[in-house]
C-alpha cells in the first residue's frame, strides 16, 4: 500500500486538475452573476475538438487551444442569448448541455476507435527523483501546474486588482454598476467567454491526457460536479482547487478500491463521486445565510439596462 | 444596427409563433447539415418529417415514442412553472422502470391479465421515491435541486447496471445483462392488435386533460404557478412553498416513473441497460417547446418523437449517425429560447447614436 | 448658465416622459425640480446624467452644446449624481464603493485617505473601511454623497435625498448643501416635498405630465401655489371625523424576533395596540425593522413568540396569512408588483391571492365569480385598467395600488394593516386611498399604517408610534405630537423623553 500512495496522490492531482479548470471557469462566470449550466455540453464538445486536433496534428498544445476555442465559441452563443436577449439562464444552459451531448456524439463518431499514439512522460528534472514526493508531485503533465498557477492568478485578480473588484461589483449588482457607467454586458460576456474557454481546456485535458481516447458521453457528469464545486467552495479560487482535488481523490479512491479487489460491486464504487457531490452540497447548503452572504447576489437574474 | 425595444404588452401572437419560428430555423440548419454531410437534404427532411407519419404502423410507433415524452413533460411543466428545476427526470424514469420490473418479476405463468396495473403502480411509486430524495434534501438542507436530481441520474444508472449485471440477470440469458422476459400478464394491453401502441397512449391523453384542469382550474395549480412567478406574492398570500416543492417533485417523479414502468411493461418487456434512452432529458425540451402548457406539450411531444424516429430512420436509410437526433433536439431548444425574446421585445432598425448606452 | 436644457423630449413606448422641457441652472444655485410621481423628473435626471439619451433637444454646459453619451462622460464634465435608491455594493467596503465610482486610477489607499479628508470638510461621518451592508441607511447616503463629492462636481444632482432621513438629519444635509452651493457648485434637488423646497432652494422648475408648468422662486410661494403648479389644483382636503376608539383589536405584546436575513433588523420587545375605529401610524426611517414587523404581523414570518401577537385576544403569532385573514386581518404590502400582486397575471387572477370566495370545494376555481369580483373592485375604487383581464403590470402605480387596497378593503376586514399606502402614487390616487382608509376607520375597522411620509401620518392617524432600531416607542396622540419630537424619536431617543403620554 505504501508505494501505491504516491501514485494515488499523483492520480488525484491529475484527476483534480480536470475539475479545477472547469470549476475555475465557472467561478469567473458566477462572479459576474451568470450561471452556465452548459458546462457539461461545453466540456464534451471541447473533448472531441481537442482529441480530433491531436489526432490530425499530433500537437498536444494545439489540442488544448482547440478545446479552449470550442468552449469559448459555445459560451459565446450562450452569452449572447443570456446577456443580450435575456433568456432564462438555467434553461439556456441546459439547452447548451443537451446540444453538446448530441453534437459531440455526432462529430465524435469518426474518432471512436482512434488512438493518440505515444503519450510523453513529463517530469521535473531533479525534483522527480525525490523519494515519495517525486512520484507524487513532480511527474505531472504541465497543465497540472498551470491549474495551480491559474488559481493563484485568479485569486490575485479577484481580490487585489481593480478589474477584479469591478467584476465582483457587476456580479453583486449589475444595476448599480451600470449606473456608475461600467459596460456591464460586455464585462459579463468577457467572463462567460473566459469561463467557456477554461471549461474547454478541461474537456480537452480529459480526452488527451486523463484518458486519451474519445467515447460518447465520456465527461460523465464532471461538468455538473464542477458546478456543484463552485457553490461548495463559496466562490473562492483556493477552495475551488482544494475541492477539485478532494473530488479527484474520491474518484481515484474508487478505482483504487476496485483494483484492490474490494468486495463491493463495481457499480457502487462508480457511484461514489456522485454521492459525494450530493453529500457535499447538503453540508454546504444547510447554512442558508452563510451562502447568501458569500454568493454573488445577481446570479441567475436577468439584467435590463436603462 | 438592430436594437431590441420592449413591447408594452407581451405579444400573444409571438407566443404561438415562436416555437414554429424556432422549428423553421432548426430545419434550415438541418438542411445545411445534410448538405455538408453529402446527403440529399430533401430526403433527409422527408425521413424526419414525412416517413414517421406515412402509415398506420408509423403512426403507432409515433404514439409509442410520444407517450413517455408526453407523460414526463406534463410533470416537468408543473415543476418548471413552480420554479422547481427537476432536471433528473431521467433518473426517476430509470428507478420507475426498476421498481416496475421488480413487481413484474413477481408474476407467475398463472397470474391474471390485470397484473400490469400493479406493475405500473410500482413504476409510479419508484419514480416518486427517487424524486422525494431531491425534495427532502431541498426542503431540509436547502440543497440545489438541479444538481441533486442530476447526480441521482448517474446513481440510478449505476443501480440499474448493478441489477442487470448482477442479482437480476437472467440465468438463462446467455450471460447478457438483462432480466427475464416478463410474462404476458404484466404487459400493458395493446390498442390495436398488431400495432405496438398500447393503453399508455390513452392514459397520456387523459393526463393532458387532468393537468390542464390542475393548472388552470384548481386553486392548488394557481398556488404552484404563483410560487413560480412571484415567490414573495406566494408568501404574502400564504401559499406554502414547502407544499409546492413536494407536490411538484412527487408529481413529476411519479409521471417519470410511470413512463419508465410503461417502457418495461410495454415495448421492452424486460429490464436492460438500455432503458435510459434520454427521454427524461428530451422531455425537458418537450416541456419548453410546448410552452409549459398541456396542449402545447401534445404537439411538441409528437414533434420530438418525429425527431427520434427520424434519427433512427436516418441511420438505417441514409447511413447517418443516430446522434443527429440529439443535435436537432438541442438546437430546437436553443433556437426556441432565442425566438422567445420576440414575445417581450420588438426588433427595430436604429441609426447609430440613438437609444440607450451599455 | 452652468447647465441649460433646451426643449428636451423623450418618448417611451407607452408614454412621453419629457415633452419639450427647458431648464436653466446658474452656478452656485440650488435648483429644485418639483413634480409628483410620474411627472418625468427621473427621466430628466437620467438624461442629464448620461444614462439615457434624449430623442430631441439640446444640452448646454457652461454655454457650450454637449452630448452626454454616458455617466462617465457626465462625470468628466463635472456632473455627479446621488441616487434615491443607492447604487452601492453591499459586500464591498465604503472605500471600495467610492473607488469604483471614480474614473481616475488612483490606488485604493490614496482614495481611502481622501475620503476621510472630504468627509471631514463637509461634516459627513464615514468610516471608509466598513462593509456597506453594516451601515445604516443614513450612513449609506453619506457614502453616496462622499462618492459624488470626490469627483469635484460642478453640478450635483440629488434624487429625493430626504426620504430616508430623520427631520434632524435633513437639516444637517441642508447645511452641507448650502456650503457646497456657496463654493460655487450648482445643485439640482429633485423632490416632491414642498416644505423642504421652500426652505432650501433658490429656484424651482415644476414638471407635470412631462411638461414644465412653471418656473418660480420657491421662497416667494406657498405650499398651495406650488401644489397648484404641481398637480393643477389644490391638494384635496380630507374629511376628518372624531375618532371613537372601541375595543382593542390588535395587541402586540413584547414581540422579539431575531433577524432572518443577515442584512436585516432584529425586533426587540415591541408592544403597542390598535383599537377598533382608530388609525394608528408607525413612523420611522426605512431600515429600522418595519419590514420585519410587517412580516410578523401579516404571517409571512411565523416565528414570533407565542402570545406576542393577539387579534381579538386570540394568539395569532404562529398563524399563517390565510388563518389571519379568516380572523379579519388584512394586509397591503409596500411592494405592489411581485408581492401584493403577480405582475404577469390578470387583475382577476390576482384577486385569488387573498380572496377565495370563488374557490369551491376540492379547490375548483369558479372563473365567472373571479372575474365578477375583479369587475366590482375596478368599479368601486375607480381603477383605470383595461378590464379584469389586464395584466397587473400594465396598470400605473396609483391604479394598481387602488386595486390592491380595494381588494383588501372589500374583504370587510376587522383590522387593515397598510405599509407605505401612497408610495410612488400620484396625488389624486393618494388622496383617494387616504380617504378610503379614513372611511374604513369611521366604520369601526382598526387601521394600522406604516409610512415614511410624516405628513401623511399626521394627516390620517389618530395615534402615532415610532419604530427605531427594532424597537417601538410609546404611543402619542397625533394632536399632541410635533414633527420635532417625532424626529427625535426616530433616532431612538424616546427613552430619554420624560413625558409619558397616555395610550
Amino acid at each position: 500500500m505504501m508505494d501505491s500512495l504516491p501514485l494515488l496522490v499523483a492520480a488525484t492531482l491529475n484527476s483534480g486538475t480536470v475539475l479545477a479548470f472547469a470549476a475555475l471557469g465557472l467561478l469567473i462566470n458566477e462572479r459576474a452573476g451568470i450561471v452556465n449550466l452548459g458546462a457539461e455540453g461545453i466540456m464534451l464538445v471541447a473533448a472531441v475538438a481537442g482529441f480530433a486536433t491531436v489526432v490530425h496534428t499530433g500537437s498536444s498544445w494545439l489540442g488544448f487551444a482547440a478545446g479552449a476555442l470550442a468552449g469559448a465559441a459555445l459560451a459565446a452563443a450562450f452569452g449572447v442569448l443570456v446577456i443580450w436577449l435575456n433568456t432564462n439562464q438555467y434553461a439556456t444552459g441546459l439547452a447548451l448541455s443537451l446540444f453538446g451531448v448530441g453534437f459531440s456524439a455526432f462529430v465524435g463518431i469518426r474518432y471512436t476507435q482512434e488512438k493518440l499514439g505515444e503519450r510523453p512522460n513529463f517530469e521535473i528534472p531533479g525534483l522527480a527523483d525525490v523519494p515519495f514526493l517525486g512520484p507524487a508531485l513532480f511527474r505531472q503533465h504541465p497543465m497540472v501546474y498551470v491549474a495551480i498557477a491559474l488559481t493563484a492568478a485568479i485569486a490575485w485578480f479577484l481580490y487585489r486588482s481593480r478589474s477584479g473588484l469591478v467584476l465582483r461589483a457587476v456580479g453583486e449588482s449589475p444595476e448599480s454598476a451600470h449606473a456608475l457607467g461600467y459596460p456591464v454586458r460586455r464585462i459579463r460576456l468577457a467572463a462567460v467567454l473566459f469561463g467557456g474557454a477554461l471549461c474547454g481546456i478541461s474537456g480537452a485535458y480529459i480526452s488527451t491526457v486523463y484518458t486519451p481516447l474519445w467515447v460518447e458521453g465520456m465527461i460523465a457528469g464532471k461538468g455538473w460536479i464542477a458546478l456543484a464545486l463552485t457553490t461548495f467552495a463559496t466562490w473562492r479560487p483556493a477552495r475551488v482547487l482544494l475541492g477539485a482535488y478532494l473530488f479527484g481523490g474520491v474518484t481515484m479512491l474508487q478505482f483504487h478500491l476496485q483494483g484492490e479487489g474490494v468486495q463491493v460491486p463495481s457499480q457502487f464504487l462508480t457511484m461514489l463521486p456522485y454521492l459525494a457531490t450530493i453529500v457535499v452540497l447538503v453540508l454546504i447548503s444547510r447554512n442558508a445565510s452563510f451562502i447568501r452572504i458569500n454568493m454573488p447576489a445577481s446570479i441567475g437574474k436577468p439584467f435590463f439596462p436603462g | 444596427m438592430l436594437r431590441l425595444e420592449q413591447r408594452p404588452e407581451p405579444s400573444k401572437a409571438m407566443s404561438i409563433a415562436s416555437p414554429l419560428l424556432a422549428l423553421a430555423i432548426t430545419v434550415v440548419i438541418g438542411t445545411i447539415l445534410f448538405v455538408l454531410l453529402g446527403k440529399d437534404p430533401l430526403r433527409g427532411l422527408a425521413v424526419f418529417f414525412v416517413e414517421p407519419v406515412r402509415s398506420a404502423y408509423a403512426l403507432s410507433e409515433l404514439a409509442m415514442k410520444a407517450t413517455p415524452l408526453l407523460l414526463i413533460a406534463l410533470g416537468l411543466a408543473v415543476c418548471f412553472r413552480s420554479n422547481v428545476w427537476n432536471i433528473g427526470a431521467e433518473g426517476q424514469f430509470v428507478v420507475g422502470a426498476i421498481a416496475a420490473s421488480g413487481i413484474a418479476m413477481l408474476a407467475t405463468k398463472d397470474t391474471g391479465n390485470w397484473f400490469f396495473l400493479p406493475v405500473l403502480v410500482g413504476g409510479i411509486v419508484g419514480g416518486m421515491a427517487w424524486a422525494a430524495i431531491v425534495a427532502l434534501l431541498r426542503d431540509r438542507f436547502n440543497a440545489n435541486e438541479i444538481l441533486v436530481s442530476l447526480m441521482l441520474v448517474y446513481v440510478a444508472e449505476q443501480l440499474l447496471n448493478y441489477l442487470v449485471y448482477g442479482p437480476w440477470k437472467d440465468p438463462l440469458g446467455y450471460n447478457f445483462p438483462q432480466t427475464i422476459t416478463f410474462y404476458k400478464s404484466t404487459q400493458v394491453p395493446r390498442l390495436f392488435g398488431s400495432f405496438r401502441v398500447n393503453l399508455g397512449a390513452i392514459a397520456a391523453l387523459f393526463a393532458v386533460g387532468a393537468f390542464w384542469l390542475l393548472l388552470f382550474r384548481t386553486y392548488a395549480g394557481f398556488q404552484l404557478q404563483v410560487g413560480g412567478l412571484a415567490p414573495a406574492a406566494a408568501r404574502y398570500a400564504g401559499f406554502s412553498s414547502r407544499k409546492a416543492l413536494w407536490s411538484a417533485l412527487l408529481l413529476s417523479g411519479g409521471m417519470a416513473g410511470l413512463a419508465g414502468g410503461l417502457e418495461v411493461a410495454g415495448p421492452l418487456g424486460q429490464l436492460t441497460p438500455h432503458v435510459p434512452a434520454g427521454y427524461g432529458f428530451a422531455a425537458i425540451i418537450v416541456a419548453f417547446v410546448g410552452r409549459l402548457h398541456p396542449v402545447g406539450i401534445v404537439f411538441s411531444a409528437i414533434l420530438m418523437s418525429m425527431f427520434y424516429i427520424g434519427g433512427e430512420l436516418a441511420q438505417s436509410r441514409l447511413g447517418l449517425p443516430k446522434s443527429l437526433t440529439g443535435v436537432f433536439q438541442g438546437l430546437l431548444l436553443f433556437t426556441l429560447l432565442a425566438c422567445d425574446t420576440l414575445i417581450a421585445y420588438r426588433v427595430r432598425w436604429k441609426t447609430a447614436g440613438k437609444g440607450t448606452g451599455g | 448658465m452652468r447647465l441649460e436644457l433646451v426643449d428636451i423630449s423623450k418618448q417611451y413606448p407607452a408614454v412621453k416622459a419629457n415633452d419639450r422641457v427647458s431648464l436653466q441652472v446658474a452656478p452656485g444655485q440650488i435648483h429644485a425640480v418639483l413634480g409628483e410621481n410620474g411627472a418625468g423628473k427621473s427621466t430628466l435626471m437620467k438624461i442629464i446624467y448620461g444614462a439615457v439619451r434624449p430623442d430631441e433637444g439640446e444640452i448646454r454646459w457652461n454655454g457650450e452644446p454637449v452630448q452626454i453619451a454616458s455617466p462617465a462622460a457626465a462625470r468628466a464634465l463635472g456632473i455627479s449624481m446621488v441616487y434615491q435608491h443607492f447604487s452601492l455594493f453591499d459586500t464591498l467596503t465604503a472605500a471600495e464603493n467610492v473607488w469604483l465610482g471614480l474614473d481616475k486610477s488612483l490606488p485604493l489607499a490614496e482614495v481611502t485617505k481622501r475620503i476621510r479628508e472630504v468627509a471631514g470638510i463637509y461634516g459627513l461621518e464615514v468610516d471608509p473601511l466598513r462593509p456597506v451592508h453594516t451601515l445604516s441607511v443614513g450612513e449609506r447616503q453619506r457614502v453616496e454623497i462622499v462618492r459624488a463629492l470626490m469627483t469635484n462636481p460642478k453640478l450635483l444632482i440629488l434624487d429625493e435625498p430626504t426620504s430616508v432621513l430623520t427631520p434632524q438629519a435633513v437639516q444637517t444635509l441642508f447645511v452641507t448643501l448650502r456650503k457646497l452651493a456657496a463654493e460655487g457648485c450648482s445643485i439640482l434637488y429633485i423632490s416632491h416635498k414642498l416644505d423642504e423646497i421652500r426652505s432650501l432652494c433658490h429656484h424651482c422648475t415644476v414638471l407635470r405630465g412631462g411638461k414644465v408648468t412653471g418656473e418660480v422662486d420657491p421662497t416667494r410661494e406657498t405650499n398651495a401655489s406650488l401644489s397648484r403648479l404641481m398637480i393643477g389644483a389644490e391638494p384635496p382636503q380630507l374629511q376628518h371625523r372624531e375618532a371613537r376608539a372601541g375595543a382593542v383589536v390588535l395587541e402586540v405584546r413584547s414581540l422579539s424576533l431575531p433577524k432572518e436575513d443577515p442584512f436585516g433588523t432584529s425586533l426587540e420587545a415591541i408592544s403597542f395596540e390598535v383599537r377598533a375605529g382608530e388609525v394608528v401610524g408607525i413612523a420611522g426611517v426605512s431600515g429600522n425593522g418595519q419590514q420585519e414587523l410587517m412580516r410578523a404581523l401579516s404571517g409571512e414570518d411565523v416565528r414570533a413568540p407565542r402570545g406576542s401577537i393577539r387579534l381579538f385576544d386570540q394568539d395569532i403569532a404562529r398563524d399563517t396569512p390565510r388563518r389571519r385573514r379568516r380572523g379579519g386581518l388584512h394586509f397591503v404590502p409596500e411592494e405592489r408588483l411581485g408581492r401584493g400582486a403577480v405582475p404577469t397575471l390578470s387583475l382577476a387572477q390576482n384577486t385569488l391571492l387573498t380572496r377565495t370566495r370563488a374557490v369551491g370545494r376540492g379547490g375548483w376555481i369558479r372563473v365567472g365569480d373571479v372575474n365578477a369580483l375583479a369587475e366590482a373592485l375596478i368599479r368601486r375604487f375607480f381603477v383605470r385598467a383595461g378590464g379584469p383581464g389586464s395584466a397587473a403590470k400594465s396598470l400605473s402605480g396609483g391604479n394598481l395600488q387602488k386595486f390592491i387596497v380595494g381588494r383588501e378593503i372589500d374583504a370587510d376586514p376587522k383590522l387593515l394593516i397598510v405599509s407605505q399606502p401612497t408610495w410612488g402614487v400620484d396625488v389624486g390616487a393618494a388622496a383617494q386611498i387616504r380617504g378610503e382608509l379614513l372611511a374604513l376607520r369611521d366604520n369601526g375597522c382598526a387601521v394600522l399604517v406604516v409610512s415614511e411620509e410624516l405628513e401623511e401620518l399626521f394627516e390620517i392617524c389618530d395615534r402615532l408610534v415610532v419604530i427605531a432600531q427594532g424597537r417601538v416607542s410609546p404611543s402619542l396622540r397625533t394632536a399632541e405630537a410635533t414633527i420635532e419630537q417625532i424626529g427625535e424619536w426616530m433616532s431612538g431617543l424616546w427613552r430619554k423623553d420624560k413625558s409619558d403620554a397616555p395610550a
